[in-house]
């Protein structure tokens, strides 16, 4: 018990089938509250699919989640949500024809209220809440530096700016945990960078952090703890130092497709 | 800070001001205008209401409904009977159909909302087509293809709106007042969700917003407006059948909310307005009417593609530049 109680997030014997596929077997990680956590492993290792069940996209077909001491197995993903676990996703979702500012103004939504009502006699606190939307928003674009770009139409923003745009979305829905599937994919050494300090800033305003990456010099250099999973299976877990020294991920990393960089 | 200050008075005089008088301004042509033009303006603003609810669902939540007839038919059904048949006053059969409406969006929307894609249009169709076949069928209710006749005008108590004129005046104020609420539904916290859904459904759900709910209370608002609108028409011809809220509707509703500027604010008034009114002009082409008319439509849409207010929002003066565009990422 006294383990998972100290966990914010605890991921219990997940099993995901698709049909004979197993992509997830028996998969078990505890994430400390405050911790900036990696989950590594080679392509279709069954790391989004590992995602995709710890908020809620789908069920597992066995095991449990459980988040801030509930078990949030099965809810669905709104709900799951809205309990403070927010995830983006590996191919970038922003809503396109909003701005860059109200992209991130749809991330407050967990953390505003008002319907139908508020919409049409806006009230007094609506037109005050409408008002910290709108800071809060500039704010943490100003946080990941997109300040500049706030009345941008989000799909004319570079593709990198779009993954940094994701994250300060998902801030704005202040995440007690934040999910991030591969925020690095198709970034040059240079945006990796700047995503990687964005990633450490968060971490160090006390959101815990819970990443996917292919990329492993950022997951080295970020990462406090590391899972490796292959082939759905969790091979090993660690401390960075450990997981480059574990002869089963340099030989699941060997034997693989994967290379130094894409 | 001059400068937020004039972009913000600017914006005022353009979204606002100036289509605001430009709707007053077709409604004082039409009040000095013979009858036939006063009921054609007057079928626009009925079937702008119609495409403005439309458009909330269509263009704001980006979601397909081909069945909104259905619920300008329970409203004008519903208008018709209650005031023609039992007497009562026709606003609150009006605002009594709307809810019952809403209620049965809100039943049949549970479900079909579900779907995605091509399964929520066909869905929504095939309600259409269902309320079409009732509209027939129970007879001792609509008269079937008969249809209802003697329908009393709108009015309030003792106050009647005798001419159609005067009947105009109203369906003017019931589009401002339509128009006004839609605008102010998308600009808050409720409207930020479905633009939200209609941009990427995975991300507004990671994100918090129940998705279902918020499409349902969408579809709903739609179907509010679509039975406000059945209902006017009911008051302002006096006679409704079947073939009023039939398929030729929704054909008509698409050409306007495409041809006006899908997910603008003042497309639906604009698409109303030119879909009705083009033919008027083009008459004096006679047999060549309907090939043109096809041809304005076409080249407005190949040309236009946010539609003739995306025309209207392009005349200069308007926000900044847009910005350079940077280059792709590979
Ligand atoms: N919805 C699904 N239906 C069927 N099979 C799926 C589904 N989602 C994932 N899979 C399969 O499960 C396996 C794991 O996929 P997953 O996307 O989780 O891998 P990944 O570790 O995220 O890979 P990558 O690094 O390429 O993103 C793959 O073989 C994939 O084809
Ligand atoms: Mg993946």
């Amino acid at each position: 018990m006294g383990k998972s109680d100290m966990a914010l997030l605890s991921v219990q014997n997940v099993t995901m089938r698709f049909g004979g596929l197993v992509a997830n077997d028996r998969v078990s990680f505890d994430v400390p509250e405050g911790a900036l956590f990696a989950v590594i492993g080679p392509n279709g290792a069954g790391k989004t699919t590992l995602f995709n069940i710890i908020s809620g996209f789908f069920p597992p077909s066995e095991g449990q989640v459980v988040f801030a001491g509930d078990t949030i197995t099965g809810l669905p993903q709104h709900a799951v949500a809205s309990r403070g676990l927010i995830r983006t996703y590996q191919l970038v979702q922003l809503f396109k024809d909003l701005t860059v500012r109200e992209n991130v103004a749809v991330g407050c939504h967990r953390v505003t209220r008002g319907g139908i009502p508020a919409a049409l006699f806006t009230p007094g606190w609506a037109r005050k809440q409408e008002a910290e939307v709108e800071r809060r928003s500039r704010e943490l674009l100003d946080f990941v530096g997109l300040g500049a770009q706030a009345d941008m139409a989000a799909d004319k923003l570079p593709y990198g700016q779009q993954r940094l745009l994701e994250v300060a979305r998902a801030l704005a829905a202040d995440p007690k945990l934040l999910l991030l599937d591969e925020p690095a994919a198709g970034l040059n050494t240079q945006e990796t960078a700047a995503l990687a300090d964005v990633i450490q800033r968060v971490n160090a305003r006390g959101v815990t952090v819970l990443l996917v990456e292919h990329d492993m010099s950022l997951v080295m250099k970020v990462a406090q703890r590391i899972a490796v999973i292959d082939f759905g299976k969790k091979i090993a877990e660690g401390t960075p130092a450990e997981i480059k020294a574990h002869p089963d991920v340099i030989a699941a990393y060997l034997g693989g497709t994967e290379t130094a960089d894409a | 800070m001059t400068s937020p200050a004039t972009t913000s008075t600017s914006r005022w005089a353009r979204g606002v001001v100036l289509p605001v008088a430009a709707v007053l301004a077709v409604m004082v042509f039409a009040l000095n205008s013979s009858g036939y033009v006063v009921t054609v303006i007057g079928f626009a603003a009925i079937y702008a209401i119609f495409v403005t609810g439309l458009n909330f669902f269509m263009g704001y939540t980006g979601q397909a409904s081909f069945g909104q007839n259905a619920f300008a038919a329970l409203g004008g059904y519903g208008s018709a009977i209650l005031s023609g048949n039992y007497y009562w006053d026709p606003l609150l059969a009006l605002v009594v159909s709307m809810a019952f409406a809403g209620v049965v969006a809100a039943i049949v929307g549970y479900p079909t909302l579900k779907l995605r894609g091509h399964y929520l249009a066909m869905a929504t169709f095939a309600l259409g087509l269902i309320t079409y076949e009732i509209s027939i069928e129970w007879t001792g209710l609509t008269s079937g293809y008969m249809g209802i006749s003697g329908i009393p005008p709108l009015g309030v108590g003792r106050y009647e709106l005798g001419t159609e004129k005067q009947m105009l005046v109203a369906l003017t104020a019931f589009l401002l007042l339509g128009v006004w609420i839609s605008t102010r539904l998308r600009d808050s916290r409720f409207g930020r969700a479905l633009r939200a859904i209609a941009g990427s459904e995975p991300a507004a759900q990671a994100l918090g917003i129940n998705v279902a709910r918020y499409k349902l209370m969408a579809f709903v608002v739609a179907a509010l407006y679509a039975s406000c609108a059945g209902s006017l028409f009911a008051h302002f011809v006096g006679f409704i059948s079947p073939e009023v809220f039939g398929g030729a509707m929704v054909i008509q509703s698409f050409t306007m909310l495409f041809l006006g500027g899908i997910g603008t604010t003042w497309g639906p008034v604009i698409g109303a307005l030119m879909v009705l009114m083009l033919p008027e002009f083009l008459r004096g082409l006679k047999e060549l009417q309907d090939v043109v008319y096809s041809c304005v439509l076409v080249m407005i849409l190949i040309f236009a593609p946010k539609g003739l207010a995306g025309l209207v929002a392009l005349i200069p003066t308007r926000r900044a530049p847009a910005a350079p565009r940077p280059a792709e990422a590979k």
